[in-house]
């Protein structure tokens, strides 16, 4: 009786430690998660913060006096003269106008002020109009990075403004007056890749996102079902059959660097396809995200019921009607929530596009599947490589837009598994 | 025709060909007294007669497509004279793409030599008899087998069963794929590496603790040699890996348990999603957000606590990585833990054990070889992560141990060797497939270890 009793004290006695212990593992729990989804919201703050301002352009708008004979240009219809004119003197001698205390002597300065694109995109609305020449203009410009740099981010210490006081005045006076002002960056998404951060846009690379997606789609996912449907219904029990999963099961693990490799390899080197188009990007994005399709669609297929397989056989069914029209159907919502997944995986790859040249400096959008593009994730990977924070800035702007793809690709994946997949 | 517009009408001649096929079925059985006369339904006569039409042609059409570059390209260096000839596969290529740039009229034609100038007219010339027979050759075996196919249309005809079995090797070939994929992975990386052991000696390479890869491109250029050790680089890609998994280990490994064993089901609603979201992020925004964020921020705390610290510590890449690997580790784990059987759960709960007790001495120990292979696969994950270090580790090969200091990865290499100007049969080029070769083999025996252990552990409780 002793015995046991004093063995109950023990217990008792090392209750309260025990429980201690309890709580500190729960603890570890709660750390744990805290960390992981600190990290996640880190990440996301930081990357907002630093690029929401990428949606903002600054612009000068300013009435332009069209002088002919201060362009050098009398005739807006000769392309000759038109190459020949001088379109950035009506830009300065406007924006002097418009300075207060502003003149001739610093016209190098106000100069640094316009955006160096601005000129063309003067000559274009000629061209395009022959009959404003001699007339006055209210217009629109981009304004040079630096003014959009200070308007932005004055105070800044991370920013290095390269206007000098001057010229911080002069703009502060314009954006008081209205001249300057930011407005939404509308040029971020209609224009191609350039030199110049404020001309800089994501639409080509947007543009062959797409071709790129459209190509892995259309090889991926027919290819992806019918491995699927192959491996599940119809492949007999033996070495061959294990020989294909095992394949399957490593290529899934097999880093995506190496695809790019085998993309440099076959398709460039082997094929003498060219390099940097869509076409190659999209047949190595295929290889790479066939064993995700095929590992879901194979899952999708198990779980339709037998019941369903053994009423179409009873009824005299053939093996390949059973699966096409019974099985393939009940299982499509869980192939197509799978293919949607890997296809977000694919749209957020850049490791083997860089080896198979889609890293080029692109400046048009692409027009098609064999033309040079790059895509949007490598798009940011160019731009975060650039010493200039106003790129940066719009690395971070080009990642908000991709998470919105990849974030909508991935709810509506969710969304169809909730809606369509049944269960039985 | 274009390769894209071809295929559509491929598709186009595949679908007429369904509708003739169709309709001679129906007619043929017509003077029989109706299609149940025929030995299948008319959908399966059309079918039959698409598919013969559609697949010998889009063999055709994928053939010619991807072999037409390079012989047009064997063709055009094999028409240059004499004295122009090159010597080696990378003058190959800068020569092509000289001639290439004159036909798209991107170079102008007076800026290049004559030959150059009648290549590119030859270059033009071919690919326009390329386009033309390729297109007559894939319409015309469309039509024909398509014909064949129609032609031989009888009421006795099972053409349900011939569909499926067509069908069937479709299927077939689709699944052997995968195959195909690890052989030609395979065959791209060995032929590099046999070349590249050609020129530089095998034990430099495994044992050699000094990297630098530049070569000279002039004999007479003053300039390195190349070393190709690759000590430095898999030391760095072993001590970034190790930081990412002290960090996404113990993380990711509590939060599943917390998740299984502790959190309801509202929290876990919540908190699950949001980890997989950690998952679905592309690598190149953690990349970014390594080396634009990360990285300073360790180098100011190093610096404040009077540490030199790199700013491409290997720690920030390290530490990012491990973020991004934590909901591999956790959704694994999960899997692991939820597979230990109810009983051994109710069992230690049962002789008085708290939670925490059951979890430590009964489930983990059981889960224990399920998590370790799970692990093994977030190494391997790690190790041929690719995007993270390439922006945020830089390039110098140092041999450390360091973590604050710059380290190199296989990765990396691969990348800097293969992006930007590269011939394709320098030490250089050839160096980034022997390291693609070395992953390869190291993921892939990783990866074999870990399905194993995991499937063995499943076997074990099922």
């Amino acid at each position: 009786m002793t015995d046991q009793r004093s063995q109950a004290e023990i217990v008792r006695q090392s209750l309260k430690r025990r429980y201690r212990k309890e709580r500190r593992f729960r603890a570890y729990g709660v750390i744990a998660i805290a960390i992981a989804l600190g990290a996640l919201l880190t990440l996301f703050t930081d990357i907002i913060g630093k690029g929401y301002t990428g949606f903002m352009k600054t612009t000068i708008t300013m009435d332009v006096q069209l002088d002919g004979e201060m362009m050098y240009l009398d005739d807006p219809t000769d392309e000759r003269q038109i190459k020949m004119a001088d379109f950035v003197e009506p830009l300065v001698q406007s924006l002097i106008k418009e300075i207060p205390g502003a003149s001739e002597e610093n016209r190098k300065q106000v100069r640094e002020l316009i955006n160096p694109y601005a000129s063309v995109e003067l000559r274009d609305a000629l061209k395009a109009n022959p009959e404003w020449l001699g007339t006055t203009q209210t217009m629109t410009f981009l304004s040079h990075t630096d003014v959009d740099v200070y308007v932005k981010h004055a105070g800044d210490d991370a920013y290095s403004i390269k206007l000098n006081d001057q010229q911080k005045a002069w703009v502060e006076e314009l954006q008081e007056r209205g001249v300057i002002e930011t407005s939404f960056n509308d040029v971020f998404f209609s224009g191609g890749d350039s030199r110049d951060p404020s001309k800089a846009g994501i639409l080509g690379a947007i543009v062959g996102s797409l071709l790129t997606m459209f190509v892995t789609l259309i090889l991926s996912f027919p290819i992806g079902v019918a491995a699927a449907i192959y491996l599940e219904e119809f492949a007999p029990q033996n070495k061959f059959t294990d020989f294909i999963e095992v394949n399957i099961n490593n290529l899934a693990a097999v880093p995506s660097i190496i695809f790019g490799l085998l993309g440099l390899a076959v398709f460039i080197n082997l094929f003498g396809m060219p390099r940097s188009v869509p076409v190659v990007g999209g047949l190595v994005l295929t290889l790479m995200t066939l064993p995700t399709i095929i590992i879901s669609s194979r899952a999708a297929i198990k779980s339709v019921p037998p019941s369903i397989r053994e009423a179409a056989e009873g009824i005299g069914a053939s093996k390949m009607q059973v699966v096409l029209h019974h099985v393939l159907p009940l299982a499509m919502p869980g192939m197509l929530t799978g293919s949607i997944i890997g296809m977000a995986q694919a749209l957020g790859e850049t490791a083997p596009l860089l080896l198979i040249g889609m890293v080029a400096f692109i400046v048009d959008v692409p027009d098609g599947f064999f033309d040079s593009a790059t895509v949007l994730p490598v798009q940011v990977f160019l731009w975060a490589g650039s010493p200039e924070l106003a790129f940066i800035e719009r690395a971070s702007a080009a990642i908000m837009v991709l998470l919105t793809f990849l974030i909508s690709m991935n709810a509506l994946a969710i969304w169809m598994r909730k809606r369509l997949e049944r269960r039985w | 025709m274009q390769p894209a517009n071809l295929l559509l009408l491929t598709l186009v001649l595949a679908i007429v060909a369904y509708w003739l096929g169709y309709a001679r079925s129906r007619s043929l059985a017509m003077p029989l007294g109706g299609i149940r006369h025929l030995k299948s339904l008319p959908f399966y006569y059309g079918a039959r007669a698409a598919l013969w039409s559609g697949i010998p042609a889009l063999i055709v059409l994928g053939l010619w497509a991807a072999f037409q570059g390079k012989v047009i390209q064997l063709i055009v260096i094999g028409g240059l004279p004499d004295g122009m000839m090159p010597a080696s596969q990378g003058e190959a290529s800068l020569l092509l793409s000289k001639i290439s740039n004159v036909a798209s009229g991107a170079l102008p034609p007076g800026f290049a030599e004559a030959p150059i100038v009648d290549a590119a007219e030859r270059l033009k010339a071919l690919q326009a008899q390329s386009r033309l027979l390729m297109s007559t050759l894939v319409i015309s075996v469309a039509v024909l087998a398509g014909f064949l196919g129609w032609l031989r249309i009888r009421p006795r005809l099972n053409a349900r069963a011939q569909v499926e079995s067509i069908l069937k090797w479709v299927f077939f070939a689709c699944a052997a794929l995968a195959i195909l994929t690890t052989v030609g992975i395979i065959f791209s990386v060995a032929f590099e590496t046999f070349r590249f052991f050609e020129k530089v000696p095998f034990t430099e390479f495994f044992f050699g603790s000094h990297w630098s890869p530049q070569t000279a491109l002039r004999a007479d250029q003053v300039a390195s040699q190349g070393a190709f050790g690759m000590i430095p680089l898999f030391t760095g890609t072993l001590l970034i890996s190790a930081i990412a998994m002290i960090v996404a280990v113990p993380v990711g490994l509590l939060s599943a348990i917390y998740l299984s064993e502790y959190a309801g089901k509202k929290v876990r609603g919540v908190v699950k999603p949001l980890l997989e979201m950690l998952a679905g992020i592309p690598t190149v925004v953690y990349g970014f957000f390594a080396a634009l964020t990360v990285a300073p921020f360790i180098s100011d705390v190093a610096a404040s606590m009077g540490i030199e610290a790199s700013s491409q510590s290997a720690l920030a890449a390290g530490a990012v990585m491990g973020i991004m690997i934590i909901p591999f580790v956790s959704s694994l784990s999960d899997d692991v833990i939820n597979a230990v059987p109810q009983a051994m759960r109710d069992g230690s709960l049962a002789l008085g054990a708290t939670q925490s007790e059951t979890m430590k001495k009964v489930i983990f120990p059981a889960a224990l070889p399920g998590i370790m292979g799970g692990i093994l696969l977030a190494v391997s994950r790690a190790i041929g992560e690719t995007m993270i270090v390439v922006m945020a580790a830089g390039l110098a090969a140092n041999l450390t141990a360091n973590p604050l200091e710059t380290v190199t990865t296989v990765t990396v290499q691969i990348v800097t060797l293969l992006t930007g100007d590269q011939e394709f049969d320098s030490a250089k080029t050839l160096a980034a497939f022997a390291l693609g070769a070395m992953l390869f083999l190291a993921t892939l025996l990783l990866n074999v270890i870990a399905l194993k252990i995991v499937r063995k552990y499943r076997e074990q409780y099922d």
